[in-house]
């Protein structure tokens, strides 16, 4: 069970949040100008990263803010979180395995 | 107005006095409800200050700004439950407070993009206090609640058990009539809640009081 | 039976308090601070056991978690609990155990038969056997697991209660040996929040199995009392004894459990049985020992052949004698260190047979000046006795001691110690993903790089001196205390300092030689719980099974209960001699959490019966209850189904609520709908992008109903919409969805749309809500109402007004889910009840009938209006629905891209339908499956299913509504459905509304 580190409440147990999937995927602005393809991939498709993944999360328990997670998918590390529509901070990208 | 008769708390059905043991000995653990306690919901922009300015202005206090912190005005406590989310409280179990905290609140707040909601009717507030609340909400809560961790006008909103919940310590061991903690539990939870307490402060005996 | 076996003095044991037991039916008895192992040792009971493959007689072989033989069913009827250590349970008064896996007896085992068939039962044999043909597995599968289990779980439910608490600390410290206990002193004496944690009913681990040790300069008893005292006396140190450290998660998350009252004969009905303790730890020191390991010889596995340092244990802790004569079989000192203390003891020692060729050491030295015979470069090549051991055979070792030269003399005795050398205890370590390296000086893995905060000391960090240990401890509990980020407030203190002799030197000899030629010695076992032998192990290697992780997997070596405690180390030594690697290259099989198995009602803990889960209800539900209401479960809502009268049916019930709605009154209780207050600006711009329809125009007072989509385009929610002022919506979502719904909005409110002035907040619980529906709706709120005019130009269809009712302070919307003039009354929830005993007093004139959620259903059904989650299943979009009215051309909303995708607008979508049956008085069950012909055999194309249906009393037959592929261009055609007897009935597809087309009965 993870602590997260919730950028406004501060660290607390897994229990307390929900998941929200990849972070950073922009919704299209106008959809009705995008191909059936970049559609599908905006709604179906996401990486599925072997290392440092940045992802959603929701503390749902909590405040309900949603914001971002810094988390290594191998060691469980997390490496950062940082407020929705930030900037992901700098770190390794390198996968660690 | 409404007539206090037509109204009926979450859990009066239960009939709480008379639950629990009474062996005359200090119960180290004592549950409550706190009946038709105030509580407002209020948004805005936290970062603000104009708007923290106007809410003081109007409630003649501070809203607090740092995760987890309360601020007491007169009769009424600010509650921190997010960057931009605060519950106002008055625990005195007058029906009325709620609507009339709200409308205050609206008044000094129109032009701000905020919201001010009277949600008193659905929450419950259940008190527990006693030597070992501390160890029975930490059976069913993550969050650290030991005393150098969790102090007195300290407020979370957390899990208890298979709840949502909002704790706010309102008295610590030094206090005069010993900890005290104030359960925040959506209205329709407040049985689970309560019977789930019941049941975790067991082992240290627990008396249920109106 | 008296206690033959006990010495006459010493040992932690309370002489004056007798305990009576009863083991496979014999009484015995034992002292307080007895294991259930010592006291049936005390009484001379080695035959505890029936090995799990081979049935061949086992007895105890250590004192400890490591046990692999001695495993008991404790206790009777629901309390019994199967596969318990009889090393690990603390001896009660009254205690019942009896063993497991033999039948019809311990002494006459008739599996054991199964022995004899040995050789037809090699590694792998059930894998090999029972390939085929498939369907045979069953039987084969029924009648090994009654050969080959282990205990028996009780059928009837589990008596006792369990507790689980989260938990939080500085520092953790697992283990308190020595080098745990210097460890909790260290950190406990800084003021940090520690928690000792102890698998055992006493605090000292090793230090009790040895004898004469001191700790700066007084005996290691007296030391651990005064440590105990030191650390009961800090106020941030808590001690668990009984407490198992089983299992090591992310994040420092360490899962322990503490047996509560398991040792108890009177068990305080208040306490839980055990105790699950979650617990985050910011900085762990694991100082969790070492097992020793046995050495693999021909027949090593005979009652009486135990570990060199379990008979140490018995006999300094227990004050037990393991037996009467004993031989050490040793290939390091600490089989000197047993012999010495069973000397002391009184047993005679025949020999210690040592396969080092020069055994030398301080305990080796002792053993030689006390005159014990050392019978150095030898082994032991097999052993006799049946139900215990009676004799050994030795054999001396050529200079290189791989192979045993003729055999050579045979000794008697009713106890063998081994000992071949020992395993840090690196289950937590290995758990917490740390990587073990092999020591090739210690024989051993010991804990490499640490990937969490923690750090190892003492013998699970391979310092096996007492010094070390100490020292090791101290100082890990120091780092422990800087690592958390506080500071050492007060003086740590110095090292406690004591005698420093270890186990070496040692010669690792992995497989004992034999001196007979393979297949024809005894069987020599690595693996006792799972019954694998050295010749198992290669017989996998040489059929093509080389990692060592498909060897455990194909000869379950280091799996079951024990998970290898004993048998790993030696397996993987046998591997790499056999492949000609090294240790290090084979590698380790992974531990895996629990360290020893875990009751399941501790994880269940409190989470039973009526805390289950929450069972909300709503502030009408008492009359509800008095009613006699059945309820049905929406969600954790309890809501009222249907209210029969006495002798009533549901259907009749059911039947009589519907009826009375469409023809005089019904009330509801809709308090469990969802409700969110939308403000701010910005609200009918978010309500534009959320719901498929335009909001914009919306005039306040009046209500919208709106479909929610998810972005893949599929719906996810309906409900009303009205609009209290300018910028402030009240938004209702369905009864389940109400939490989903809210966090669906406030996601894309925080991550797409953050420039909108808008706020969300749950109201559903700050209203309790009545409906009436029918056509004495209106006169009826119009004897209660005050400060609202209810005539139809006022109060039109869809739209919503403040007011009071009874005296309430009431917020009246105007909309209907049943096709009837209906009404929802809204009050402040603790006014709830008070509004509906005003509703069905002032309702009796009408005959107001409560109505559940079965009749709502019929009610809507006949309506052709759609249940999200009934009709839709997460794959029915708004067009699938026939609900293109309602999805705007214009404006973007979420999942409005997806339904132009090809996928969407195929013309073979499941549509929504009515479906009526040829029989009208057949009702279809919800689900069914449809088909446009019937075929003699399956497979036949399925075309869609049943979504819904009732027998409808307004029309007076059986309705129904289905999604079927293309429906909509079916109209009229005759589809069939599958019949529960697995029989088919003729339908008819026709629209989804069944009444009042025109809706001419709600706008009224």
């Amino acid at each position: 069970m993870l602590v997260i580190p919730c950028p406004y409440c501060g660290p607390r147990c897994e229990i307390e949040f929900s998941y929200g999937g990849q972070a950073h995927i922009a919704r299209p602005e106008d959809s009705a100008a995008i191909s059936d393809e970049t559609w599908a991939d905006y709604v179906f498709l996401r990486d599925n990263t072997k290392g440092v993944f940045l992802e959603r999360w929701v503390h749902a328990h909590g405040c309900r803010q949603w914001f971002n997670v810094a988390r290594h998918t191998v060691t469980y590390e997390i490496l950062a979180s940082y407020e929705t529509g930030a900037k992901p901070p700098k770190l390794d990208f390198v996968t660690q395995v | 107005m409404i007539e206090r008769y037509l109204r009926q708390s979450p859990l009066a059905h239960l009939g709480l006095s008379g639950r629990g043991q009474d062996d005359g000995a200090p119960a180290q653990v004592r549950l409550a409800e706190r009946p038709f306690s105030g509580l407002v919901n209020l948004r805005g922009p936290g970062a603000d200050q104009t708007f923290l300015d106007a809410f003081e202005a109007a409630a003649e206090y501070a809203l607090p700004t740092a995760a987890g912190a309360s601020s007491v005005g007169g009769n009424t406590t600010a509650l921190w439950l997010g960057p931009r989310e605060w519950a106002i409280v008055d625990a005195r179990g007058e029906p009325d407070a709620g609507p009339r905290i709200a409308s205050r609140l609206r008044a000094a707040l129109a032009g701000f993009p905020a919201a001010v909601t009277d949600i008193s009717e659905s929450r419950a507030c259940i008190q527990i206090s006693g030597a070992k609340a501390r160890a029975t909400l930490q059976k069913g809560c993550p969050l650290d609640l030991h005393p150098r961790a969790f102090r007195q006008g300290q407020c979370a909103q957390t899990r208890l058990a298979k709840a949502s919940v909002l704790i706010h310590l309102t008295a610590d061991e030094s206090a005069q009539g010993g900890l005290a903690f104030d359960v925040y539990v959506a209205r329709s939870f407040a049985e689970y809640v309560w019977f789930w307490l019941e049941d975790a402060a067991c082992e240290y005996g627990a008396n249920a009081k109106l | 039976m008296t206690q033959s076996f006990r010495l006459p003095e010493g040992g932690l044991i309370d002489r004056s308090h007798r305990l009576g037991f009863r083991f496979d039916g014999r009484d015995y008895m034992g002292y307080a601070g007895d294991t259930l192992a010592s006291a049936l040792l005390a009484n001379g009971v080695h035959l505890v056991g029936r090995s799990y493959k081979y049935h061949r007689p086992r007895g105890i072989l250590s004192a400890g978690a490591e046990e692999p033989n001695a495993l008991v069913q404790l206790g009777e009827g629901a309390r019994s609990e199967p596969n318990l250590r009889a090393t690990q349970i603390d001896l009660f008064d009254g205690l019942r155990a009896r063993s497991q896996n033999r039948w019809p007896s311990l002494n006459f085992d008739i599996g054991a038969l199964n022995n004899g068939l040995s050789r037809f039962l090699p590694a792998g044999f059930y894998y090999k056997t029972f390939m085929w043909p498939a369907s045979f597995w069953m039987k084969y599968e029924y009648i090994i697991r009654h050969a080959a289990g282990l205990g028996e779980a009780p059928r009837e439910r589990d008596p006792d209660h369990y507790d689980k608490t989260f938990a939080h600390c500085d520092v953790l410290v697992v283990g308190a040996g020595p080098a745990g206990l210097a460890a909790a002193l260290a950190a406990g004496r800084s003021g940090a929040r520690v928690i000792l944690a102890e698998q055992d009913s006493i605090l000292g681990g090793s230090l009790w199995s040895g004898s004469g040790e001191t700790i700066g300069g007084e005996p290691v008893q007296e030391w651990i009392a005064t440590t105990r005292r030191e650390l009961e006396g800090m106020e941030e140190v808590t001690i668990l004894t009984r407490t198992l450290a089983y299992g090591y998660f992310d994040h420092n998350f360490v899962a322990l459990v503490e047996r509560v009252t398991d040792h108890l004969s009177d068990r305080p009905a208040a306490l839980p049985r055990q105790r699950l303790w979650k617990l985050r730890a910011k900085q762990v020191v694991l100082a969790t020992g070492a097992i020793e390991r046995p050495l693999v010889f021909a027949d090593n596995d005979r009652p009486g052949i135990m570990l060199a340092d379990a008979c140490r244990t018995y006999v300094n802790r227990f004050a037990v004698r393991p037996g009467k004569k004993a031989v050490v079989f040793t290939n390091n000192e600490s089989g000197h260190l047993a012999a010495l203390d069973m000397a002391a003891a009184g047993i005679n020692i025949a020999a210690i047979v040592d396969l080092r060729e020069d055994p030398m050491g301080s305990a080796s030295e002792r053993a030689e000046a006390a005159g014990l015979r050392v019978v150095p470069g030898s082994a032991v090549v097999g052993t006799g006795g049946q139900r215990r051991v009676k004799q050994v055979h030795i054999a001396r070792l050529n200079a290189d001691g791989t192979q045993a030269l003729a055999a050579g003399e045979t000794l008697d005795c009713d106890v063998l110690a081994m000992s071949g050398g020992w395993s840090p205890t690196l289950h937590l370590f290995s758990q917490s993903r740390g990587k073990v390296r092999f020591d090739a000086d210690l024989g051993c893995f010991v804990p490499g790089a640490s990937a969490q905060a923690e750090r190892s000391a003492g013998a699970c960090n391979g310092a096996f001196g007492l010094s070390d240990c100490l020292a090791q401890g101290f100082a890990a509990g120091k780092q422990a205390v800087k690592d958390a980020g506080l500071k050492i407030g007060r003086q740590a203190g110095a090292t406690p300092r004591a005698g420093n002799d270890d186990f070496l030197p040692a010669r690792w000899t992995w497989e004992v030689p034999s001196d007979k030629p393979s297949g024809r010695a005894g069987k020599a076992f690595v693996d006792f719980q799972n019954d694998v032998t050295a010749n198992d192990l290669k017989l996998a290697l040489r059929e093509g099974y080389q990692s060592i992780e498909h060897v455990k997997r194909y000869t379950a070596t280091g799996m079951g209960t024990d998970q290898g405690k004993t048998g790993n180390v030696n397996a993987i030594g046998i591997v790499a001699a056999a492949q000609g690697r090294e240790i290090p290259d084979v590698g380790v099989t992974t531990f895996r959490p629990p360290y020893t198995p875990v009751t399941f009602g501790v994880f269940a803990g409190r989470d039973v019966d009526g805390l289950l889960d929450p069972n909300r209800k709503t502030p009408i539900h008492s009359w509800h209850e008095q009613a006699g209401a059945v309820f049905e479960d929406v969600g954790q809502w309890k809501r009222p189904w249907y209210f029969p009268k006495a002798g009533e049916s549901m259907s009749q019930a059911v039947k009589r609520e519907v009826k009375a709605t469409r023809e005089s009154i019904g009330i509801m209780d809709a308090t469990t709908l969802g409700k969110i207050d939308i403000q701010g600006k910005d609200s009918a711009e978010f309500l534009n992008r959320i719901y498929t329809n335009a909001w914009s125009k919306l005039a306040v007072g009046r209500c919208r109903y709106g479909l929610m989509l998810n972005e893949a385009g599929m719906v996810i929610d309906d409900g009303v919409t009205a609009r209290l002022d300018d910028f402030h919506y009240l938004m209702t979502t369905t009864t389940g969805n109400a939490a989903p719904v809210l966090a669906h909005l406030e996601e894309y409110l925080q991550t797409e749309w953050p420039d909108l002035d808008v706020h969300l907040t749950s109201v559903t619980e700050q209203f309790a809500t009545a409906t009436i529906a029918g056509p004495n709706a209106r006169a009826l709120l119009a004897e209660l109402a005050e400060g609202i005019d209810l005539a139809p130009q006022a109060l039109p269809h869809m739209s919503i007004r403040d007011g009071r009712v009874a005296g309430i302070d009431a917020r009246i919307a105007r909309i209907s889910f049943t096709g009837e003039m209906s009404y929802e009354i809204n009050v402040p929830a603790s006014c709830g009840l008070a509004l509906w005993q005003a509703l069905m007093t002032a309702g009796a004139k009408y005959g107001i009938t409560p109505y559940g959620t079965e009749a709502m259903h019929v009610l809507r059904a006949e309506k052709g209006f759609i249940i999200v989650g009934q009709e839709t299943d997460g794959s029915v979009t708004p067009i699938d629905l026939g609900m293109d009215w309602i999805v705007s051309k214009k404006k973007d909303f979420v999942g409005k891209r997806s339904l132009t995708r090809p996928d969407m607008i195929k013309s073979d979508r499941k549509q929504l339908v009515g479906l009526l049956t040829d029989d009208p008085k057949e009702i279809l069950a919800e689900g069914a499956q449809l088909v446009e012909r019937v075929l003699p055999a399956p497979p036949m194309p399925m075309i869609g299913h049943v979504t819904s249906s009732y027998e409808s009393p307004n029309l007076g037959r059986s309705i129904a509504l289905a999604l079927i592929k293309g429906g909509r261009a079916r109209m009229g055609q005759k589809v069939q459905a599958s019949l529960a007897n697995g029989g088919t009935i003729a339908c008819t597809v026709t629209g989804p509304v069944f009444l009042d087309p025109e809706g001419t009965r709600l706008n009224d």
